[in-house]
């Protein structure tokens, strides 16, 4: 018997999913548009064995994440793109402390309080860490109700096995909209964490948790440790997904809500005879360089596609290593571009190749 | 085959529900949905919107500039969105809240009363899914039977009895 498709809002699928994948605490505090999260959990976390707390702000919610954290227990937090800046000098000490946790950005329009609507403006915070500090965190980009479910299941996965933050850089738009989703089936086996800062009736010795070295060869060589550990998600996590590239003149890149409008962009852009493709990075973190390097060899021209005034694009052009020229569309503001908007891009593109 | 619908009027008059109603009934057809609420420079003008797509493919963006089918229960939101109903597509229009008339001959517009029917048929409030049996019946976008269904999976237990007085707005609606 196939699992059964329910109609849901993107945060509260996201929110479903984290309940189903082990999550025993949530710290929040309110913002739009990631609400229906804190909103489910409120109502779901006490009913399941779980505990929703509302923090007394945003720094009070990222220090229980790294508090419950410690003690080995699945934790989460969310917010929107001003809670998550404050939120940032936890993320860097949960990072610094090697511990894992999920974090929701359900971005929204900046800089400052900006607006409610859906942007992508938090990308170089998200990618090139949100914190001070020499780090990373995983960071997943979800561009459907289902991948918000999906992501953040595995979010937790690999935040455990890595011992490593992971976020989920959703947006206004995903979280907002319904559409069917198909929840997992998920193990409730978790995974021993024999660094917990947990009780154990002294039957080990004590484990430290410390992000504070004086000195500085024992600094660098936790520095380095942390360091040797991105060279291995690097290598292992990279992850994108191709639509009609093989033979793509040009090939479209977008994340989340942006890579669905550009979907139907190539697909009109096909009906008018444009060869246009696209590739959809789904992990921003560590970046899906080898994907890029994949269309080098047959694409003509990238066109980059963000809510932002171009943020993604300078890892764009990184990766195919500036021997692809990159072209830019992004709106900001709360503003969706429309596949048409999309559509007139590449005809100009498609016409300065010929 | 993809539908589109947009579902505009004011806040309260249960175009979101609406909306929410016909994607489900999609999905228990075993189609693929979308529903997203108004967005952007749309949520101006005291207008309340959603669109719907309902498509036998994966639905590849949820925004719909263009719809097929267009419910309006507003003036404002007549005004915004009738020109952007595609040639070919059809107007549900609540007459007892607008009074323009289209001048546009590439679209059917059917003037439905549905404020005063749902009032004079006792079912208050629903001129909303008394224009939804319209779109049923003129578009054929999804069968009626799956609205029924989508309203008992929609409607909390403790509300049953609401399902009863949607299916009579429903009704009307396929009626006029």
């Amino acid at each position: 018997m196939t699992a059964e498709r329910v109609l849901m809002k993107g945060n509260e699928a996201l929110a479903e999913a984290a309940i189903r994948a082990g999550c025993k605490c949530y710290f929040g505090y309110p913002i739009t548009p990631q609400t229906e999260i804190a909103a489910f959990m409120a109502k779901n976390m006490p009913k399941r064995g779980g505990t929703f707390l509302q923090a007394e702000s945003e720094i009070a919610a990222i220090n229980m994440v790294l508090g419950a954290a410690s003690a080995g227990v699945r934790a989460m937090t969310s917010s929107s793109s001003p809670g998550i800046s404050l939120k940032s000098e936890g993320i860097s000490y949960i990072a610094a402390s090697d511990l894992p946790c999920v974090i929701i950005n359900v971005q929204r329009g900046g800089p400052g309080l900006g607006g409610i609507q859906p942007a992508q403006a938090d990308y170089w915070q998200a990618v090139k860490s949100g914190g001070h500090g020499d780090f990373h965190i995983l960071v997943f980009a979800p561009n459907s109700v289902q991948e918000m479910a999906d992501m953040v299941v595995k979010a937790f996965e690999k935040a455990d096995q890595y011992r490593i933050p992971a976020m989920i850089l959703s947006d206004g738009m995903l979280g907002q909209m319904m559409e069917p989703v198909v929840f997992p089936e998920i193990s409730d086996k978790m995974p021993e964490k024999p660094w917990a800062t947990n009780g154990h009736g002294n039957k080990r010795k004590h484990n430290i948790i410390n992000t504070l070295f004086l000195q500085p060869d024992e600094l660098e060589a936790s520095v380095s440790a942390r360091s040797k550990k991105y060279e291995t998600i690097v290598e292992n996590e990279q992850d994108a997904e191709f639509y009609l590239t093989d033979d793509a003149d040009i090939v479209v890149t977008a994340y989340g809500a942006v890579s669905r409008i550009c979907r139907e962009a190539v697909d009109e852009a096909r009906k008018n005879g444009i060869k246009a493709g696209l590739l959809r990075p789904k992990v921003l973190w560590p970046f899906p360089v080898k994907d890029y390097q994949k269309i080098v060899p047959t694409a003509k021209s990238i066109l980059c596609a963000e809510l932002s005034t171009g943020q993604m694009i300078d890892d764009v052009k990184l990766a195919v290593n500036c021997s692809v020229p990159v072209e830019f569309y992004g709106r900001t503001g709360g503003n969706l571009p429309s596949a048409d908007e999309i559509i007139k891009k590449l005809a100009e593109i498609n016409d300065s190749l010929s | 085959m993809t539908d589109s619908i947009i579902f505009a009027g004011f806040g309260g008059q249960g175009l979101l529900f609406a909306g929410k109603l016909i994607a489900y009934g999609g999905m228990i057809e075993g189609k693929e949905v979308s529903w997203i609420p108004s967005y952007g420079p749309e949520m101006r003008g005291g207008t309340a919107n959603c669109s719907v797509r309902i498509s036998d493919m994966p639905v590849s963006s949820p925004v719909v500039s263009n719809p097929d089918y267009l419910i309006v229960m507003n003036s404002p939101s007549y005004t915004k969105f009738i020109n952007s109903v595609r040639p070919g597509g059809k107007v549900f229009i609540d007459s007892s809240m607008i009074d323009e008339k289209c001048s546009r001959t590439d679209i059917d517009c059917f003037y439905i009363p549905a404020t005063e029917l749902a009032h004079d048929n006792g079912v208050d409030g629903m001129a909303n899914i008394v224009l939804c049996g319209k779109l049923l019946r003129e578009t054929g976008v999804i069968k009626t039977e799956s609205v029924e269904n989508a309203l008992n999976k929609i409607i909390p237990e403790s509300r049953k009895a609401l399902i009863e007085s949607n299916l009579k707005a429903i009704q009307i609606g396929m009626d006029i």
